[in-house]
């Protein structure tokens, strides 16, 4: 290639990142899922495992699984009454069916309303975007459990599940 | 021989409850050594608390060291694979310095392990284990 048209290529190239990029966001971010932007959320939900985006579940699943930390999956996730609160109103408001919020939507395809499920892992649509994973992926030693999201989508923790 | 030094400055510091250096880890020191009763703590008996097997738990973490690692100085991961800092206060400087947090986390990784709280006593010797670390 001549020398000078490089720079022009390059700024093609550029371009064309941008546009992909800036049109998967604007889309409503079909693989985007808000991270836990409140520090006290992040550092209560998010020290067992991913902090998991509140938009993956509606927010009657939140205010069910709030209102029983001390039994959560086994585990004891309790904290004291102003920290339960403050938790439960931020997941409330950023829920999958809070407001006018669409990108958490598409997850609860099929969730019977008022169903409150507890595992963003059992949600019907997880299952099915899940279907094609092989059981020895699961069984692998770095993921151990569906809950370990990071394992396969490095981007979790910003939000982004594109593989 | 650190560890002896510090083991042996927790115990003083405790044995006279002398509020000498008054920061959160002394505090909460002083306060188990108080409820306990205690003659001192020891670091040898933390490390053993640390990474014996326990039974009385939950099967698949039976050691404090299921999650948090052999090495103190080493980050450790919780059974759903999220990281954890390592412990040793020399490598991970801001550790039991909230006392809240610190007690919060005693309670469930007890019982995790044990199937029951821990003791003061045990909770302070623990404490004087990795701090020395
Ligand atoms: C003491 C550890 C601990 C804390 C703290 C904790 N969790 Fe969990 N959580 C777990 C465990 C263990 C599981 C089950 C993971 C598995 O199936 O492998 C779990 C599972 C979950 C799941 C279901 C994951 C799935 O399978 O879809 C959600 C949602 C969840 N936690 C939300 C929260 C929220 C919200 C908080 C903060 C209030 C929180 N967790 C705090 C230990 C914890
Ligand atoms: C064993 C690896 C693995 C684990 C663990 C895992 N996923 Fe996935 N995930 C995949 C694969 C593979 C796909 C399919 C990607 C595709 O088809 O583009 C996928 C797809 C998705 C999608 C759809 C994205 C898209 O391309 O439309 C979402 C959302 C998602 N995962 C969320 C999660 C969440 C949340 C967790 C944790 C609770 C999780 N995943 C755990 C492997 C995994
Ligand atoms: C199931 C996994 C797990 C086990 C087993 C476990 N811990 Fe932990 N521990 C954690 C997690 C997760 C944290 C919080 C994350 C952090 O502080 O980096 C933590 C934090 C702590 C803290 C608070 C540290 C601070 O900075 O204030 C103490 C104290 C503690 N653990 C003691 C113990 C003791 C003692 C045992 C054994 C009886 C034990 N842990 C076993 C997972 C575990």
């Amino acid at each position: 290639m001549n020398l000078t048209y490089r720079p022009l290529a390059l700024g093609f190239i550029a371009l064309f990142f941008f546009v992909v990029v800036m049109g998967r966001v604007q889309a409503g971010g079909n693989h985007f899922y808000a991270p836990i932007a409140d520090p006290v959320v992040k550092e209560e939900c998010g020290s067992c495992h991913l902090a998991f985006a509140p938009s993956m579940l509606p927010a009657s699943s939140w205010q069910r699984m709030m209102g029983n930390l001390k039994n959560h999956f086994g585990d004891d996730a309790s904290v004291d009454a102003d920290t339960t609160a403050r938790i439960t109103r931020y997941l409330v408001a950023n829920a999958a069916d809070a407001g006018d919020r669409r990108y958490g939507g598409k997850l609860l395809k099929g969730v019977a309303l008022g169903s409150a499920p507890q595992r963003i892992t059992e949600l019907p649509k997880w299952v099915s975007e899940h279907r094609k994973v092989p059981d020895w992926e699961w069984r692998h030693k770095e993921v151990r459990t569906k809950a370990n999201c990071v394992a396969c989508h490095t981007g979790a923790e910003q939000g982004y599940y594109d593989e | 021989m650190k560890r002896t030094i510090a083991a042996t400055l927790a115990t003083f510091a405790v044995a006279f409850a002398a509020p000498v250096s008054a920061g959160p880890r002394e505090d909460l020191l002083t306060q188990y050594a108080s409820i306990a009763q205690s003659s001192g703590f020891s670091a040898e008996r933390g490390q053993t608390l640390h990474t014996r097997n326990f039974a009385g738990g939950k099967a698949d973490t039976p050691a404090c060291i299921s999650c948090h690692g052999k090495d103190t100085r080493s980050p450790g991961s919780t059974p759903v694979g999220k990281p954890i800092a390592p412990l040793a206060v020399s490598v991970t400087p801001t550790r039991y310095t909230d006392p809240a947090k610190v007690e919060k986390w005693f309670r469930r990784n007890c019982i995790e392990v044990l199937g029951r709280e821990c003791t003061p006593q045990e909770k302070g010797d623990w404490l004087v284990y990795v701090i020395s670390q």
